[in-house]
């Protein structure tokens, strides 16, 4: 048994402490990227599959502007074997939707290369941040999915038992494969990017595919596919300005707070 | 036409009063779309549960009952949830926000070729929406620009719907799931009877300022007399004096409760990404300078272990006045 293990990774700012610029977006020009934080432990779940299944091969994937191809550089930096990135100008202001769709696309070119077994993703992006793009990928895939994953239990391949975490307490739940996973940071701890890991993604070279080499209309993907457009970014409104409790003693201050807790009808 | 469909989740056979607040959501929509307002509900034991919310306001209940449906899974929910879909012929599907809402309208955006706006804070007039992005930095205003669109409502945000008036008789949708890819096969419920953070109206919560565990003790008093849940900063959970599941701020939850009380939390970007929308803030502080207290609603400085049994026997106190008042 030997599992292909596709990693869905995004190039995001390094900060998302970001304003608005003069077109009422976000003022992303010239903030640096990194990997995802929650899609480290994407990559880290990859490389121990790997080691839990010997033999076991793993993909990263990602949607974005050439430059994104860092990321795959880190998750290779990582432990990943191999990256492969769906990139173009076609591709740009697309929403979940449409970056489900292209990375569906792009997860079938793989499977007709090396079957594929599972597909993890984080658990949401940190600038978009609606932890939707995986169930959407398997949805276009007609591949099974759970989310809020912290455990792979079992897995062959044909099948998977996960845990995931809801708000109430443990599901155990049973997956025909091919699926699509998205975990929660809970599934592990990342360690950091090996020296030998580091060297091969100096040299990894990543193939780089179009709309077209994914069979893909311009007017499904991108801003011409989405569903939904961001059509003005703002700055949350400012909060009114607070009152300062002071007393002599703490006997006196707590009696104040909870004066004006009770006047606000929170008690 | 446009057609408003809020569809209600049960956890464990149960809804959750954030069920009333996707009928308040789903009116908003409905009243912005001028639009009527289908209330479905899916699960094993759909039909008793719709009956609870036929007297809420809705122009129409269904229920999508089977037992296939007993426990979550992504795939026959969604079926069943486009069942409902095509029941009511809903333009705007409205859910909720928890790990069963989101991936439901996950699968549902693309088998109705819908697009999808999740965490949901408002809903303009015109039938735009608004959402938190950027960890809470920037709101973004969203338009959909397919004839469907699915969108996930932020807990404790829209207006619980009330009983009124007579019930609507509830709807049974017939369906069937088919051959599935995915079953439930066990559930462990948390220990714990705590109050779950997402859906709180109250959050008391530490950070490391209180110096170690046992710090946390004077918090949990304080969350139990306002009937609060609890929450905490990365770095007291980092510390080990609390699990993660408390955590609050960009790589933990977020809340949105009418009080957030925040005890030695200095209130870095990472920690106000997960609760600067909450009502009234609270700060409890020794340093008077620090982000969260600058920020708060109220800001009191001191030291934590002084106030906070003072505090809590205050309340104790008011609240043995009122019952006996
Ligand atoms: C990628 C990333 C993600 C992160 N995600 C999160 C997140 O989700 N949530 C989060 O919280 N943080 C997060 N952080 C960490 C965040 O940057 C801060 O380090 C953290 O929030 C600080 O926690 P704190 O306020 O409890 O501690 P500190 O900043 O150390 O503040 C302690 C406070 O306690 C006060 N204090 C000290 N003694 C007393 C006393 N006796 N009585 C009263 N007050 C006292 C001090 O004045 C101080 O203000 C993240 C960081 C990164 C880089
Ligand atoms: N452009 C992208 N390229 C590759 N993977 C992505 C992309 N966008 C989102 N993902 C994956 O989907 C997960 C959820 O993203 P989101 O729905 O945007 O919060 C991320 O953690 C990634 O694993």
């Amino acid at each position: 048994m030997a599992l292909h293990i596709v990693v869905c990774v995004k190039s995001t700012p390094s900060s998302v402490n970001v304003g608005v610029d003069a077109s009422g977006q976000p003022k992303i020009a010239g903030v640096p990227t990194a990997l995802n934080p929650f899609d480290e432990f994407a990559v880290e779940e990859a490389v121990r599959l790997k080691e839990r299944v010997p033999g076991s091969f793993a993909t990263a994937l990602t949607v974005g502007p050439d430059a994104a191809a860092e990321v795959l550089r880190e998750a290779i930096a990582r432990g990943v074997d191999a990256g492969a990135i769906v990139s173009g100008p076609e591709f740009e202001g697309g929403d979940s939707y449409a970056t489900s769709l292209a990375l569906s696309a792009a997860i079938k070119k793989l499977h007709g290369e090396k079957p594929v077994h599972l597909v993890l993703f984080g658990k949401n992006t940190s600038d978009v941040g609606a932890g939707v793009v995986g169930t959407q990928t398997a949805a276009w895939l007609d591949w099974s999915s759970a989310s809020a994953i912290k455990k792979i239990d079992e897995v062959s391949e044909t099948s998977a038992t996960v845990t995931r975490q809801m708000e109430d307490g443990l599901d155990s739940v049973k997956l025909q494969l091919p699926a699509c996973l998205s975990t929660v940071k809970e599934i592990n701890e990342p360690r950091l990017p090996s020296l030998k890991g580091k060297m091969a993604s100096k040299k990894a070279v990543f193939p780089k595919w179009t709309a077209a080499d994914l069979g893909l209309q311009p007017a499904q993907v991108g801003a011409a596919g989405a569903g939904s457009v961001v059509v003005k970014a703002s700055l949350p409104p400012a909060r009114p300005a607070g009152v300062k409790i002071e007393g002599a003693t703490a006997a006196e201050k707590a009696a104040k707070l909870v004066d004006i807790l009770v006047e606000r009808k929170l008690i | 036409m446009a057609n408003i469909l809020a569809l209600a989740i049960p956890q464990r056979g149960a809804l959750s009063p954030a069920s009333y607040e996707l009928i308040g959501a789903g009116r908003a929509l409905a009243d912005a779309l001028k639009a009527p307002l289908t209330v479905a509900v899916i699960g094993g034991n759909a039909k008793a549960l719709a009956a609870d919310l036929a007297t809420r306001g809705a122009d129409k209940v269904l229920a999508v009952e089977h037992a296939g449906l007993t426990n979550f899974t992504e795939e026959a929910y969604a079926k069943a949830a486009a069942a409902a879909v095509a029941a009511c012929g809903a333009t705007r599907v409205v859910l909720p926000s928890t790990v069963a809402g989101r991936a439901l309208a996950a699968r549902l955006a693309i088998l109705l070729k819908a697009g999808l706006a999740t965490d949901v804070a408002e809903i303009l007039p015109d039938g735009k929406v608004r959402r938190g992005y950027y960890g809470g930095n920037l709101i973004a205003e969203v338009e959909f620009k397919s004839a469907v669109a699915v969108l996930t409502v932020a807990p404790m945000t829209f207006p619980r719907a009330e009983p009124k008036g007579a019930a609507v008789a509830v709807e049974a949708v017939a369906f069937d799931p088919g051959a599935l890819k995915s079953e439930l096969s066990s559930f462990k419920a948390e220990e714990s009877r705590e109050i779950d953070l997402g859906a709180a109206e109250k959050v008391v919560s530490g950070g490391f300022g209180l110096g170690s565990a046992e710090g946390f003790k004077p918090v949990y008093d304080l969350a139990h007399a306002l009937g609060a849940a609890v929450g905490a900063s990365r770095r007291a959970v980092d510390s080990g004096w609390i699990p993660y599941k408390h955590q609050v701020g960009l790589t933990g939850r977020n809340v949105r409760p009418k009080l957030y009380v925040a005890i030695g939390i200095s209130g870095q970007i990472q920690h106000l990404a997960g609760m600067s929308s909450s009502g009234t803030i609270v700060a409890i502080n020794t340093d008077k300078d620090c982000p969260l207290m600058q920020m708060a609603s109220i800001a009191v400085q001191g030291e934590y272990a002084e106030l906070l049994p003072l505090i809590t026997a205050e309340i104790k106190n008011r609240k043995g006045h009122a019952v006996a008042a």
